[in-house]
Order: structure tokens, then C-alpha cells, then sequence
């Protein structure tokens, strides 16, 4: 029974932390790029949850809706970049804070005005019977969340190793000036790292939706999930974010359950300040991020 | 220090004193006793973000504190509500001192991480203690009372707030123009230059920080009382931005501008009223566009055009 319990708390908080990960993963790209913490990231969570609903009520198959909730998103990220985040190329952390939390006030406010308050699932993708294991229920959705993000992973350790486009976003990240020097474009690079983060947190949204729910107002503790994760992960570290926005995952569905499930929230909280306190470099940054 | 600057601070009064009287209505009277608190808010936070480059992200919990201190002490304990202001005062001066020094080890968005983490965890806990606080409904709190006279109406609490604007004007322009503020700006020009010459950096950032926490603790306290409820709301997350937006609006580093900015974030919400729905939407424009056109904030802004230094 013990046990039972203990994997039920693991399914869940794996399945959620997943989404972290994504999420993580999307403030990873953004910092490296850019060295901008993108407080916006958690709306782009809420709009890919928001808008596959809106896609499939509107009748449209599950799969082109799904493509759409992940496209729209990444316009947006896209727009954020271009109209906001460039012309302020250098500014000081704090602007850059106000401007991308400013982005994220638009798009949930729009988000409210278009398609109301309410709260929204989605149908799971493969059923609802769920998967018995050693006494504990695993839900198909949680397949789905933890399959995609693994195939999301591996696309991309693929594209930043093994592909050219890849190494170049991966070299403004080291030393934009160096990359710029010989020939990287790392204006396309800050366009590449909103449309692709705005895209993996759409991504995660989706997935998270036949799960938790979703309306205007979940982006903000999502997001702020999600950066959590990355600074746990060593912001800046893509495996990092990964076995961050797990831990964060793993850990809240654990408190939640043995601890207190009404301080739920407050667990990656607490933990990002320990982290930060003891090692502040978080798990696996060995790099430095001071920029004098 | 130059004389002129505390002309700014004779304005700043002589506005303060007039203004009841031009006043329309009761509405009015409320609002600007509303921004009299953010603008004292305000210039404690600046004094953190805008002077020695701190940025905080949590001031809405130290706010909290202050605030349920006055309505959890009087109400469940019978504490005069005096005792529970300074109460609250002390707690968040701890608390604050406590995770200073881990806290300032860290730099610009990992400072910003650690003081939102600080921040969010206070508001979950005054959230979920309902026992005490009411959970998510907040709770209300006892009329405040000096020596036996009750602040009942808008118009005492305007003087009261009035004075305490005028003095904390006027313990800036002093506080910035001492010792104490030139480290802090040498800190914020480069810590390792303000090393080199013997600033202990840590220790004035640590005193800056709990100083403008203990502000922020004390205006929420009056608040409360003001309001007569507390809420969670108090605390929360988007709080702490919209004072940090009341900071890098009006103009970072600049006395006059944390008014400016307190002033304008206070009334927007009303102006915004309007735009029935569309508010979230016109609030973040906002933000964006001023941060990309004027991203020194408006009174530095305007005193370098006009070229007037502060």
C-alpha cells in the first residue's frame, strides 16, 4: 500500500514535472539568446492549452487544432521579440523584467476578452482508462505528456549537436560577439529562440490540459514553475531544465501528498531558495553568468 | 548637497496642503491617500532597486506582513494596534535581515528569482493559515486609535499620510546625500570599484534592503488600517510588480520620480476603469511602451531634456 501511494505521487508528479521541463526548457532558450529572463512564458503555456480547446470546440480535428495551438503561440513569441524585446537590446534587467511581464498582461488580457473566464479541459488524446501498476493508476494522458516530451528532448539535443542552424543559436549563447564575428546572424538566432520557446510551452499546455484544466489565469504560477525549474536545472542548462522542471514535479506531488497539499505551491518556492542560498548556480551550471 | 533639491521637497508639501481643498469629492480624498502610501512605498523601494541596484521582486510580502500584523494581533491577541504595527515592523526587519545575506549573494535575475520565491511563499502561507487570517476572503481589521482618538474618516487619515509623505520626501533627500547613500550608489555604479575603496558592500546592501522592507512593512500596516480589511491580494505576486513599475515608471534613482510614478500607477487603474475588460490588456501596453520609450523613467527623462539634473 506503501508503495502504491508512493508511486501514485511519483506518476503524477513526473507527468506535471514533464510539463515543467518544457517550460524550462522555453526560459533556457530565451536566456541563452538573449540573457532575458521571459516572464511572458508561462502565457504561452496558457495559450496553447486555451486555443486547442478553442480549435477542437470549433470542430476542427485534433491534430490540425493541435498544430495551431503550437503555431499561434510561436507568432505571438515571435511579435514579443520583434516589437519589444529588440528594441531594448542591453537594457537593464529590471526593464527587461517589466517589459516581458507588460507582454504577459496583453496576452492574458486578450485571452480573457476573446474567449471569457471560464475554465476548460480537453478530451485526452487516448481514452481515459487507466494503467495498473503495482496498485497505483497511471493515466494514458501522462503516456502522452512524458512520450512527447522525451521525443521533444531528443529533437532538441539533435538540432543544437547535430545540425548547423542548431550550433549557431548555440554559439550566441557562449559569446554573441564571437558569433557575430564570424558571420552568425544573431538577429535570426532571437528570432529562432521566442518562436521555439513559445512553441515548447504551447506544447506543454496542450498536453497538461486533459489533466488540470485550463483558463486565462493559469499561466502566471505555470511560468513561474517552469523558471523555477530552470534556475533549479542551472538556468541556462538544457539538460538542466529537464531534470529541473522533473525534480520540481516530483518533489511538489510528494509534499503535496505526505506533507501538505495546501502548501503544494509553495514547494518549489522553498526549494529555489535553498537552491539559490546553498548553491546558487543551481544543479548543473558550472557556467558562469555574471556579465560585467 | 545642493539646496535646490529640497525645493522639490516645499512642492511636494505645499501640494500636500492644498490639495484637500480642491478636492471634488470623498473620492478623490481616497485616491490620494492611496497614493500617498504606494509613493511611500516607493521611495523605500527605490532607495533598494534605483539607488543600489537591488531589485527586489517580493516587497508585496513584507507589505503583507505589516498588514496582517495589524489585523491578526488586534483582532485574535487584543494587541493595541500600535504595538502590532511595530510588531510587524520588527518581524519584517528579521526576516528581512535573515535572508539578506544569502540573498545578496546573488545578482540581477537570480536576486530577482530569490525575492519573488521570498515573496510568493509569504502570500501562500497568509492564504492557507485561515485560522488566523481568513484565508483567500482576508479578514477585517480594528479602527486604529492614538491616545484615545479613533482615525475614523478619509480627512484625518490625509493628514496622517500627508506627514508621513513629507517626512519620508525629506529622510530620503537626506539619506541619499549621506555617506550611506554615496555607498550605495557607488555599489550600484560597480561593486568591485566600491570594494576597492573600502565599502563593505554586503553590509550596505543587506541595511538598504531591510530598511525599505521595514518601510514597506509599516505602509501596510496603514493601510489596513485605512482599508479597515486585509486580503492575500495584499501580497501577491502582481503587487510587488506593480511597485517595482511605480519605480522604474517615475525614474529609477530619483526622489521626485517615485512620486510620479506612485502617483500615475495609483490613478491608472480608475482611468483604466473605462475600458470595461480591456484593462489587463491597456496595463501591460502600458508597461511595454514606456519601458521601450522612456526606459529611465519619466522625470529623469524630462529633467535631462529640460536639462535640469535632480
Amino acid at each position: 500500500m506503501m508503495l502504491a501511494q508512493f508511486l501514485q505521487f511519483l506518476f503524477s508528479g513526473i507527468t506535471v514535472g514533464a510539463t515543467y521541463a518544457l517550460a524550462a526548457l522555453g526560459f533556457t532558450l530565451i536566456y541563452n539568446a538573449s540573457n532575458v529572463i521571459n516572464f511572458a512564458q508561462g502565457e504561452f503555456i496558457m495559450l496553447g492549452g486555451m486555443l486547442a480547446v478553442f480549435f477542437t470546440q470549433a470542430g476542427l480535428p485534433l491534430p490540425v487544432a493541435l498544430v495551431l495551438a503550437i503555431l499561434i503561440p510561436a507568432i505571438v513569441g515571435v511579435i514579443i521579440e520583434k516589437l519589444a524585446i529588440e528594441p531594448v537590446k542591453g537594457a537593464e534587467t529590471v526593464t527587461l523584467i517589466i517589459i516581458t511581464i507588460g507582454a504577459s498582461l496583453v496576452i492574458r488580457g486578450l485571452t480573457a476578452v476573446i474567449f471569457g473566464k471560464n475554465t476548460h479541459s480537453l478530451p485526452a488524446f487516448s481514452g481515459e482508462t487507466p494503467i495498473n501498476i503495482l496498485g497505483a493508476t497511471l493515466m494514458p494522458q501522462s503516456l502522452w505528456v512524458l512520450g512527447i516530451t522525451a521525443l521533444v528532448v531528443v529533437a532538441l539535443w539533435y538540432y543544437f549537436n547535430r545540425t548547423l542552424q542548431g550550433k549557431a543559436m548555440l554559439a550566441t549563447s557562449y559569446n554573441r560577439l564571437a558569433a557575430e564575428l564570424v558571420g552568425i546572424n544573431t538577429g535570426w538566432v532571437l528570432f529562432m529562440s521566442f518562436a521555439m520557446s513559445a512553441a515548447l510551452g504551447a506544447l506543454g499546455g496542450i498536453l497538461l490540459t486533459p489533466i488540470t484544466m485550463t483558463s486565462y489565469d493559469v499561466g502566471i504560477m505555470l511560468g513561474l514553475k517552469g523558471f523555477v525549474s530552470a534556475v533549479l536545472g542551472g538556468l541556462g542548462n538544457g539538460l538542466g531544465a529537464v531534470v529541473g522542471g522533473l525534480l520540481v514535479g516530483i518533489l511538489e506531488a510528494m509534499g503535496a501528498g505526505y506533507i501538505s497539499s495546501a502548501y503544494k505551491d509553495a514547494i518549489p518556492f522553498v526549494l529555489i531558495l535553498f537552491i539559490l542560498f546553498f548553491m546558487p548556480r543551481g544543479l548543473f551550471g558550472g557556467k558562469s553568468t555574471d556579465r560585467v | 548637497m545642493k539646496k535646490s533639491v529640497y525645493n522639490g521637497l516645499y512642492v511636494v508639501i505645499a501640494i500636500l496642503l492644498v490639495l484637500p481643498f480642491v478636492m471634488p469629492n470623498s473620492f478623490y480624498l481616497d485616491l490620494a491617500v492611496r497614493m500617498a502610501i504606494n509613493a511611500v512605498i516607493v521611495l523605500g523601494l527605490n532607495l533598494l532597486i534605483g539607488f543600489a541596484g537591488q531589485i527586489s521582486l517580493g516587497h508585496a510580502g513584507f507589505l503583507g506582513i505589516g498588514a496582517y500584523a495589524s489585523a491578526v494581533l488586534p483582532t485574535h491577541f487584543g494587541w493595541h494596534p500600535l504595538l502590532a504595527m511595530g510588531a510587524g515592523a520588527v518581524a519584517t526587519g528579521v526576516l528581512a535581515a535573515l535572508v539578506a545575506r544569502p540573498i545578496f549573494k546573488l545578482k540581477g535575475n537570480y536576486l530577482a528569482m530569490a525575492t519573488l520565491g521570498l515573496g510568493i511563499i509569504i502570500n501562500i502561507a497568509l492564504r492557507n493559515e485561515a485560522q488566523w487570517t481568513g484565508g483567500p476572503d482576508g479578514m477585517p481589521v480594528p479602527a486604529m486609535g492614538l491616545f484615545g482618538f479613533e482615525l475614523s474618516n478619509d480627512k484625518q487619515w490625509y493628514w496622517v499620510v500627508a506627514i508621513l509623505l513629507s517626512v519620508s520626501v525629506w529622510a530620503s533627500l537626506n539619506l541619499i546625500d549621506s555617506p550611506f547613500g554615496r555607498a550605495l550608489r557607488a555599489l550600484h555604479g560597480s561593486e568591485v570599484a566600491s570594494q576597492v575603496v573600502g565599502v563593505d558592500v554586503v553590509r550596505y546592501k543587506v541595511a538598504i534592503f531591510v530598511l525599505s522592507a521595514v518601510f514597506a512593512s509599516l505602509m501596510g500596516s496603514v493601510t489596513a488600517h485605512y482599508v479597515g480589511f486585509v486580503s492575500p491580494n495584499f501580497a501577491d505576486f502582481f503587487h510587488s510588480i506593480e511597485l517595482v513599475t511605480m519605480v522604474v515608471i517615475g525614474g529609477m534613482a530619483s526622489v521626485y520620480g517615485s512620486l510620479v510614478g506612485a502617483v500615475l500607477l495609483t490613478a491608472l487603474p480608475q482611468a483604466l476603469a473605462t475600458f470595461e475588460g480591456w484593462e489587463t490588456v491597456v496595463f501591460g501596453a502600458i508597461l511595454m511602451l514606456s519601458m521601450i520609450f522612456l526606459p529611465k523613467g519619466l522625470v529623469p527623462t524630462l529633467a535631462a531634456k529640460f536639462g535640469k539634473g535632480e
